[in-house]
């Protein structure tokens, strides 16, 4: 998975929102160490600072814990990482009906092109 | 914040023209920090008057509390705008020199970066591409373990894949001890490595401030913001 950084908003956010999905996808599971804040400014090419905060902010938040000497590890709470999972979900599902609505589709309608293509996707 | 670099009303005029304007500033260590400017808005002339090449008219200086000068020098790795390498020279002669030059030199690294960036070590300079003599002069800069990297322009030659390779460099010299100083226009392509950034315009500073409170409060990149300050 690579890190996709937009222009116009805090890097910072952006990189919380990318920690926590590769916390949900498993990428980093359940009480796994994740890689120190240097691999991971290098992987996404940003400022080690910025990285640093991220991860002081995902500390804070519970979905990971450090230990003093051998580094941060993912939280083991499945509880806690299911909630940030749904909690992404519908961020994205809000995107997606901000935009429906913008092109001017009912709700009836949205959820008919859903059932649709979720038919022939699952197929 | 500790004051690795610190200006008081720093001023520098050539005759009529003031090249720095009354410039206050202070930069902490641990920073990476752009020092973005169009063309003659005092940046060169910043990073001279910090290197001693240039004295100042008026105002104050210091780095890690020294006046720029033997002590600061031996703290300061600077690139310059310009090549100032002798062309007779090898690049394994230069890096000699360099590692005899400056006690904080790591020739282990330096010829590391050669090697990543596939530049032999037995060329003569004379017969390196302008890009190759930049990217040579940028490690040799980067080989020190210096407290205050001053870049004069450090990316505006080389291609983007080598680009690439110098903002990773950048980031994987971080320490919390060293501040890197950028001067530049391709902001785009440094925007997020940077924690820090400076405009200065006709030798004032305009804005001092972090790349993620720009964004917050403009909702703008650093690269869009600077084009709506400095339009044309």
């Amino acid at each position: 998975m690579g890190w996709e950084l937009k222009t116009d908003r805090p890097i910072y956010a952006q990189l919380i929102e990318q920690i926590e999905l590769r916390i949900c996808a498993g990428i980093y599971p359940p009480g796994s160490r994740i890689p120190s804040v240097r691999d991971l400014a290098q992987e996404a090419s940003v400022n080690p600072n910025t990285m640093q905060r991220a991860l002081a902010k995902l500390e804070e938040d519970g979905l990971l814990y450090s230990h003093r000497t051998s580094g941060r590890f993912v939280t083991e709470d499945t509880e806690m990482i299911r909630k940030t999972r749904n909690k992404l979900a519908k961020e994205q599902v809000q995107v997606f009906l901000k935009k429906m609505k913008d092109l001017g589709f009912e709700y009836g309608e949205i959820l008919s092109i859903i059932s649709d293509l979720a038919e022939e996707m699952m197929e | 914040m500790n004051k690795l670099l610190e200006c008081k009303n720093l001023s520098k005029y050539f005759g009529p023209v003031r090249a720095l304007d009354n410039v206050t500033l202070t930069i902490g260590s641990g920073r990476i920090v752009g020092l973005l400017g169009p063309n003659a808005s005092g940046k060169s002339t910043f990073m001279k008057i910090c290197n001693d090449l240039l004295t100042p008219s008026s105002g104050e200086i210091r780095i890690a509390g020294f006046e720029p000068g033997v002590e600061s020098k031996k703290i300061v790795s600077y690139l310059p705008e310009r090549n100032y390498l002798n062309d007779w020279m090898k690049v394994s002669d230069i890096i000699s020199f360099f590692d005899d030059f400056y006690a904080d030199f790591n020739k282990e690294k330096a010829y590391d970066m050669l090697n990543k960036l596939n530049i032999q070590a037995e060329d003569r300079l004379k017969t390196l591409s302008k890009g190759t003599k930049e990217k040579v002069q940028l490690i040799l800069v980067m080989s020190r373990d210096a407290q205050l990297y001053l870049l004069d322009e450090p990316i505006g030659g080389v291609d983007p894949a080598a680009r690439d390779y110098i903002l990773e460099t950048i980031i994987r010299n971080y320490n919390e001890n060293a501040t890197v100083i950028i001067s530049t226009h391709l902001i785009s392509d440094i925007e997020k490595v940077l924690d820090d950034v400076i405009f200065i315009k006709e030798g004032q500073i305009v804005l001092h401030k972090t790349v993620d409170e720009i964004r917050e409060e403009t909702g703008k990149s650093v690269d869009s913001l600077f084009r709506e300050v400095f339009r044309c």
